[in-house]
Parts: C-alpha cells; structure tokens; sequence
C-alpha cells in the first residue's frame, strides 16, 4: 500500500511461531465458526403456522418473477443463535468493560433508561407515515429535542434528520448553499484546516465544492493569517471544529468568525466535540451559521459498533429558510410536518432522507438530556476537561504532550516524540495497550502531528479508572524507554488474535464467504 | 448526577495535580464574551422516575402499529421480530462499542459485518456488499453517485414506481454535485418507461421492485437496454422480505442493489434508525461508498477479519473519497443479520409467502368494497388502490374508527395528481379479522361520503 493510503502506518505484521490463541477455545473465551460452517441450509428458528394459510399461499400471479429456489443462506435455531452472538461479542471491547478512550469520538457511558425508552410501543411501534394526528406525543418529543439543541446552541433553528454526523454536514454545506444560490451567488470554494476529520474535506466535496486547506499556528491553532489570505470571494464556507482535533479551542473564533462573513461566506462548525463546551458555551454566541451535533457523542446514544447516529444541524437566522424538510410546525389542530417544499418552506434544499429522521437516537438523547438538566450538562463539559488535563497532567512526564502549554480542552494530544530511538511506533504502542486491557486511543490523527496518540476520556470515567488507565500507560512507557522491544512489535499477546494482516486483506479482497472458498 | 463518577473531593485532588486552582483555569481559551456565566435557560437534572414519566407521557398519546387494524408500509414495514434479536443486539459489548478500527479487540463486531455482507450478497445476488448505509433513500442517493463515478455521465433517470422521498434524497445529493436526476412521472405499473429516457449522458437508471406502488417487475430488459446504451441499472428495494420470494436484483441484470433493511431485525421507530443494504457487481467494488469488512489472517495464520478497502473513505482520501460516509448503521445491520440467521433461506421465503397471502386476502377483501379500485396488478405484500374521493381525508377519518388505513399516496407526491390513490400493506402480523374490519369501515367511510 501506498504511504498515502496508510498514512505510514504499518499494515502488515511480521508472523509469529507461537499461537497462544489457536485453540477450540481458551478460558471462557470460545473460538466461533461464521454461521455459513454452522448453519443448516433447510433449517430455520423461526416458526410459521402451519395451517392457515389457505388458499391465498398462492404465487401463481407472480408467475415468471419468482425465485426458483430459496435464496442460499443457512438457518439457526434460537439456542445456537444465542451460543453464536453471545460469543462473538466477547471478542469486542467495550464501553461497558473499560476506559475507551478514542479521540474525538467521545466514547462515553450509555444510559440503558434510554434503551427502556426507545423501545416503549409509543415510540418504536408507529410508523413514519401514520396520519399525524396519531402521532402528536412523537412530534412533541422532536419538538422537545430541537427546543434543548436550540437552547444549548443558541441558535434559532436545528434541522433533525440527518443520520450522521458526516450527514450533518452535507446538510449544513447543502443549506449554505442554497443561501449563495439564492442571492445569485453561486461559489465553489470550501476552507478547512489540515487538522479537521477527514469527513469535512469529503461532505465539502460531495457538495460539490472545491476544499483548500488552511495551515495551523505552531501551537495547534487555526492561522489567522493564512486564513484572511484564502478568504477570496469565491469562499462559500470555513469549516472549522472546535474545539479542535488536537483538543484545543480555538481562541480566535469570533475573530474567524468575523473575517468569514466580512468575506460573504458561512462558518460551519463541526461540533463533534460539543461535549468539551456544553452548558458553558454556546456557538450561537461564536458567529456560526450552522453546526452539527453527534447525538452518538454529546449526548450519549450508543455508538454499536459504529452507529447507527444521529446528527442534528444548528442553524443561524440566515440560513433557517434553506433547513431541509421535514420540518415541524405547530398549528390549531396540533403539531404538523411541512414534509414538501413551497409555502413556508419554498426555499428548503429539499430532503436528505426518507421520513423524518432518527427517532430512535432522539428519544435516547432526550432522555440524557433531561436527565442531565441545565446543570448536569455543565458538569459534564467540566468533569470532560477535567478528566482530560488529568491524564494529560499525570502522563506528560514520560510521553510528549504535542501542545504541552496550557490546558487542553477533553481530549489530550501526545505525539510520539518521545518513542524516538526506542524503535517503538505509535501503533506498537497502542497494540501494547491492549494487553493491559485498554482499548487504544485515536492514532495517527489529527494528521497534523507525527505519531500522534489522541486520549478522550470523557466525564464517565471515575478517577480510579484514570488512575488504573494512567498507571497502566505509565508502566508500558517505562518498559518502552527500557527496551523491551518484544513487549510492543508483537503486541497485542493476549487480544483474541494477534496483530492482523491489513495488506493481505486489501491485496486479496474477501469480502463474503463462498461454498467451497472458505471464508 | 448518577452518570457523572466524580465527587467533589475527586474534582479537588485531581486540580492539585493539573497545578489549576478552579475549573475555569482549564477553559481560558474561551473568549470571555463566549463564556456563559449560568446555566443555560433548561429545566435542572432529573431522576430516571421523572424522565421516565414525562417521555412516557408522550409515548402513551401515539397510536401505535400493534394496538389495533394496521395497513401502512411504503418504505417502512411492520413485521414480528424475534424476542432474541432485541436481546443480543442489546448486549454491552455491541451496544457500547465502536466501529472496529482496532481488530484484534472487535472480532466481534467485525465477524459480524462479514457474515451481513454475505447475507446481503446472497439476497440482492450480487457478489460483494457493504457493511451497511444510514438507509434504503440514503443507499439510493450513494448509488447514483457511485454509477456517476463510474460512468463519469451525469444523468440519472429515475422511474415514477421510485418511492418518492428516495427521488427527493437522491436529487438533493446528485443536484449539488452536478449530476441531473430525471424522474418520469408518478405511475403505477410502468417501470419499463425508463429506458425511452436513457441517453449517451444516462449514467444509470433507478428502478424499484415491488415499487412504491406495490408492483413487481422483471427488470431483466430494462437492464440490458441500460448496459447497450453503456448505463448502470440500480436496483431499489424497500421491503426486504420480499426477497424471500422474488428474484433478486442481481438475477435481472443489476449493476447495483440497494435496499431499505429495516424489514429484517428493526421495528418500525417512526422512521430510523433503519439499515441501507448496498451491493454491486464485483467489478465496482472499489467504487463503493462505506464500510467492508475482509477476511485475513493474524500474524499466527488464522483467521480474522479487518476493515478493508479503506483507500476509498473519508478518513484516508479526505476530498477524494467514494463517500463521506463515517458512521454507518452497525447495530441496526447486526439486528438485520440476526434475525436473517435465524430465518436462514427457508425461513425467509415462508415468511414471504405468508406476507404474499396476506397481502392476496386484503386484495380479495378491499375489491369486494363498492368504489374501491385495485390498482397493482402484481404485487408482493402492498399494493395501491383507487377511492371514489381523496384518500387522506378518508385515512384521516378512519383512525376515528381505530384503523390506521394506509398510506394516501399524495403524502408522498402532493403534485402527481394521484390523491384519490391509497398504498395499503399487509404482513404477517396482520390478521383476518384486521381485514374484515378495515374492509367494513371502508365500505361505511366511503358510503358515508357519498351520501351527503
């Protein structure tokens, strides 16, 4: 693989002799065939009845668009479905297990009142196109959600049903431009620091705009300068996060701010890590036009697996006539949907997604919300930057702090300068970890930083477990700077596999099982 | 606070050691004019009994799908999802864990999205699917960003059987990127009608089977006339069940399947979250948007699964990604695959043919109805029907008779002049008595409107 396409990051393990795992099982931890080497092909665990059909089990219409032959998947009954998924999920880490800390993806504790919640009939059992007269406590709680995101943001408007962050931002850019279309200004340029997440470059590019890069201050800023340099009038939009990737906020924000609208372009935030200010800042307060809020990071919806999410769009005045539909209005009879354009909404972008959103996140996230209340909110952004600057505090004596002045905001940026001469990377590091039973933190990332190691512990972590994380760092340092090589290059020992072969994977692409192929 | 671990005396000790008198020091990169000096204007925290009370409040003023006569799909379906899937998918290691960026600690999550991958292969008959979308409109959207790629055209002629929020994703996409959308006019059982609109610059046709209205097409031909006039055929499905009984996109020429997988494993939930299924020819496979897991080997030779591919993403090729997609629908495609594993191939195709039986008895049941007209002429478990006047007046005074009647087609396209069409479904949650009374209030609704 390139050097571009892994970012320098090794992708191919050496092979080891020793197998320590290559057993039937090891422990309580059972090896578990894929369901293709377990599954019967005519089997099933689901029962149908047997008798009433009747005459109407008859295809005979569909003549000519039937398939010959069931499609070729294997069935399980319900005790080996449980035996399968209850093993394979002991091969995951988790939240649940232990401190996870990964940058900017804010892997905080899921309340399960939320799960109770999102599966109340009321809430999981109505469907999207219902008549909306049967559905008003559901449009109420959408409704209770946008007024807290208002309320946190400061800003006027919030558009629900953006799936994703990255989808968050399509919209944000989609409605900034829009606003340019519609004063006959059409422009093709988006700026975004070398730092952002490699979502923002891609949405800016999927919007169809142009991106240039705006360079960084040697401490981890956005640079004014070269900022007010790329400013031309063809700039639809700077997208800049803040607090940033290297976990810092970014001082001059109003000043960019100002310098963006001078200009006649938009500031989009992304507010990926929203959980750093919330209840303390409000962007509304900044200058921003629009920001997307993770409802899978801030507030708290499980991110399982990797997603599903959910990513809400903040909106200034100014570009509040452009929110994509749905939208909800309140009328006498109740609350409604302005489900299509014109009237009221004849300046919307049009729709991001069928029907009306992520319900399911928005009660979960509702329900943290209130739990939280004005006050709780606040002390989850404190006892976030707390909890960081803590593990920044106790580990910057044997690793590098990239930015080692002043306090960091909820995460803590390390590069790998202090590996230098070990022969220990970021990644031998961070494969380390696993066999003290961490999960690693973000690596080589932000791009911005050589080696970087980015540790997000967000506020549900008790000090005992920063304590037993930060103990357990210190000690892999140590051994590092004594040279015990062995413990890192074939790190990790004791995870289910040992290191996994990622050039193989993407020379020799298997994506599927196949009979006879194996996997 | 009960999700907030520290005490006061923690949140001391640990400033001593950061050398910070108060918790302010920490935020003095915030520009004073930016700090808010009390708490936002938001009710204070409350305890789970509170929270529970007011959310479910709210829960209790919808009608839900189970409580009584219920005929609504169009794009989302109502289907008996086993006891255990909601109980593995609620297990904290794949609840509470993040996409798998470290595998040799989420072989779980990971072996998981392989065999989804090769359900979902199996399923649409195509050979290489991804670890899943936000949903079917969103699937749909990438794919005819992915066939513009590909072609490097910059049309996409849409059938008037697409289901019409699907269109509007798919414009409000390909629009701002310079790719036309050219959606045919809103018509029941004309999937066909696309191919008089390809032309040199048609870089795929989207058409959708059972469509929007219900009905099913064999798109055989409409692909081969794609791939003569060098265009992708893009295959839509929204009910997933029905692959259980049709023949799948990849049996009539497709180029790429995308489907709505919330069928399977997912309830209902208002509309999301829901699973986008994606599948293509191999050939394409490095076009693709998303996520896919491969199978490899560990540095010991065994074997193991990693995300692959990744040369196509975001967090690689930044401006130049197939897809900004980051977060996808992990836990929703486990509740897919779940379910799909217990079902297996001849769990599916019963169930589908228990949906197409239920489907056949509302036909049987609502024809009988003086005024009504059936309109699908083949359907799989939804088809649209004609009243005598409007049908979202006529659903709206149904649910006064507690039956939640279906979907008024003008919901979803206000400006086809099809407001007297009403979208009905049935599954094999729906009863015989669910039918006979929906039958019966019809029959009255539409008496009634009649006499003045």
């Amino acid at each position: 693989m390139t050097a571009v396409a892994n970012l320098g990051r090794p992708t191919r393990p050496e092979a080891v002799e020793s197998s320590p795992g290559a057993h039937p099982g090891r422990g309580l931890l059972q090896h578990e065939p894929l369901i293709f080497e377990l599954g019967g092909w005519d089997k099933t665990g689901v029962d149908f009845p047997e008798d009433h059909l009747g005459p109407d089990l008859d295809a005979s219409d569909l003549a000519g668009l039937t398939a010959a032959t069931p499609v070729r998947l294997p069935g399980l009954s319900e005790p080996e479905t449980l035996r399968h998924y209850v093993r394979l999920s002991q091969q995951n880490h988790a939240i649940d297990l232990a401190l996870y800390p990964l940058g900017s993806c804010t892997m905080k504790h899921n309340p399960r009142l939320g799960e109770k919640l999102a599966r109340l009939a009321g809430f999981g059992d109505i469907h999207p196109l219902q008549p909306v007269s049967t559905v008003q406590g559901a449009i109420a709680l959408m409704d209770q959600l946008a007024h807290w995101l208002k309320a946190l943001t400061g800003m006027p408007a919030v558009a629900l049903s953006p799936k994703a962050g990255a989808h968050g931002e399509l919209c944000g850019l989609l409605a900034i431009r829009a606003a340019h279309e519609a004063r006959g200004d059409a422009r093709k340029t988006v700026l975004a620091p070398t730092s952002a997440h490699g979502t923002n470059p891609a949405t800016a590019s999927l919007a169809g705009y142009q991106v240039v890069e705006i360079g960084q201050t040697a401490d981890g800023h956005v640079d004014l300068a070269d900022l007010a340099e790329k400013l031309h009038p063809d700039v639809a939009a700077v997208m800049v996060t803040n607090p940033n990737t290297c976990g810092l906020f970014e001082r001059d924000v109003i000043e960019i701010a100002r310098l963006t609208h001078a200009a006649g372009a938009y500031f989009y935030c992304d507010g990926a890590n929203f959980n750093a200010i919330v209840g303390r800042v409000r962007p509304g307060d900044l200058g921003v036009d629009a920001m997307h809020i993770n409802l899978h990071k801030t507030f708290s919806t499980p991110h399982g697996g990797g997603g599903p999410g959910a990513g809400p769009v903040v909106l200034s005045a100014a570009l509040a006539p452009f929110a994509p539909t749905p939208w909800i209005t309140h009328g006498e009879a109740g609350f409604e949907f302005i489900e299509h354009g014109g009237g009221e909404a004849a300046a919307t972008l049009g729709r991001l997604c069928a029907f009306h959103g992520q319900m399911g996140m928005y009660v979960r996230a509702l329900a943290y919300m209130m739990s939280h209340g004005s006050d709780g909110l606040r002390q989850v952004a404190e006892d976030a930057v707390l909890n960081a600057n803590y593990i920044k505090a106790r580990l910057a004596g044997a690793m590098t702090a990239a930015y080692p002045d002043g306090p960091c905001m909820h995460e803590a940026l390390f590069d790998d300068a202090w590996l230098e001469g070990t022969g220990i990377t970021t990644l031998d590091f961070a494969k380390a970890m696993i066999d003290v039973g961490f999960h690693p933190m973000t690596m080589y990332f932000p791009l911005v930083v050589h080696g970087a190691m980015l540790i997000e512990p967000t506020e549900t972590e008790p000090k005992r477990e920063l304590d037993r994380f930060c103990d357990a760092l210190l000690e892999l340092a140590a051994a590092a700077n004594a040279g015990d090589v062995e413990r890192f290059k074939g790190a990790p020992f004791h995870a289910p596999l040992r290191r996994l072969d990622e050039t193989l994977a993407a020379r020799k692409p298997r994506l599927r099982w196949t009979e006879g192929g194996g996997g | 606070m009960r999700y907030l671990p520290l005490t006061d005396a923690d949140r001391s000790s640990m400033l001593a050691v950061i050398g910070a008198k108060t918790i302010d020091d920490l935020f003095v990169d915030v520009p004073a004019a930016a700090r808010l000096s009390g708490l936002v204007d938001l009710p204070r925290h409350a305890g789970e009994l509170a929270v529970e009370r007011e959310l479910g409040a709210l829960a209790a003023m919808n009608r839900t799908a189970g409580a009584g006569s219920f005929f609504c799909g169009a794009g989302a379906y109502r289907h008996h999802v086993p006891a255990s899937v909601d109980h593995l998918i609620q297990r904290s290691e794949f609840l509470t864990s993040y996409t798998p960026y470290q595998p040799e600690i989420a072989q779980g999550t990971l072996q998981v999205l392989f065999e989804f991958q090769t359900q979902v292969a199996a399923l649409t008959g195509l050979p290489v699917a991804n670890a899943s979308m936000y949903d079917g409109s969103t699937a749909c959207a990438e794919a005819v960003m992915m066939a513009a790629r590909v072609t490097r055209r910059r049309k996409a002629v849409l059938s008037g059987g697409l289901h019409p929020h699907y269109a509007q994703a798919a414009h409000t996409l390909a629009h701002s990127a310079g790719v036309e959308t050219h959606r045919l006019a809103a018509a029941v059982d004309a999937e066909h009608a696309v191919v008089e609109a390809i032309d040199s610059d048609t870089a795929c046709v989207v058409v959708q089977s059972p469509n929007v209205f219900g009905a099913v097409t064999d798109l055989t031909a409409i692909g081969e006339a794609a791939h003569a006039a060098g265009a992708l055929l893009v295959v839509v499905t929204t009910e997933a069940v029905s692959f259980g009984l049709l023949k799948s996109p990849g049996d009539m020429c497709a180029d790429i399947a995308v489907a709505e997988g919330q069928s399977i494993g997912n309830a209902l939930s208002f509309g999301g979250p829901y699973v986008g299924l994606f599948a293509c020819r191999e050939a394409l496979a490095r076009q693709m948007p998303g996520r896919l897991c491969g199978e490899t080997v560990d540095a010991a030779g065994r074997r193991g699964f990693v995300l692959t591919l990744s040369t196509r993403e975001q967090h690689i090729r930044r401006d130049k990604a197939t897809s900004n997609i980051c977060t996808n629908s992990g836990l929703c495609a486990l509740a897919f695959s779940i379910h799909m594993s217990l079902l297996g191939g001849t769990g599916l195709k019963a169930l589908a043919e228990l949906n197409h039986a239920r489907a056949r008895a509302l036909k049987a049941a609502l024809a009988a109805v003086p005024g009504v007209e059936i309109l699908t002429p083949r359907f799989f478990n939804e088809f649209a029907i004609r009243l005598p006047r409007d049908a979202a007046p006529v659903v709206e005074a149904m649910t006064r008779r507690d039956i939640l009647a279906g979907v008024p087609f003008s919901r979803l396209d206000p400006g086809a002049g099809m407001d007297d069409v009403l979208l009905v479904c049935a599954t094999e949650t729906t009863t015989p008595e669910d039918i006979a009374a929906f039958a019966d209030a019809l029959a009255q609704e539409i008496a009634q409107g009649i006499a003045p």
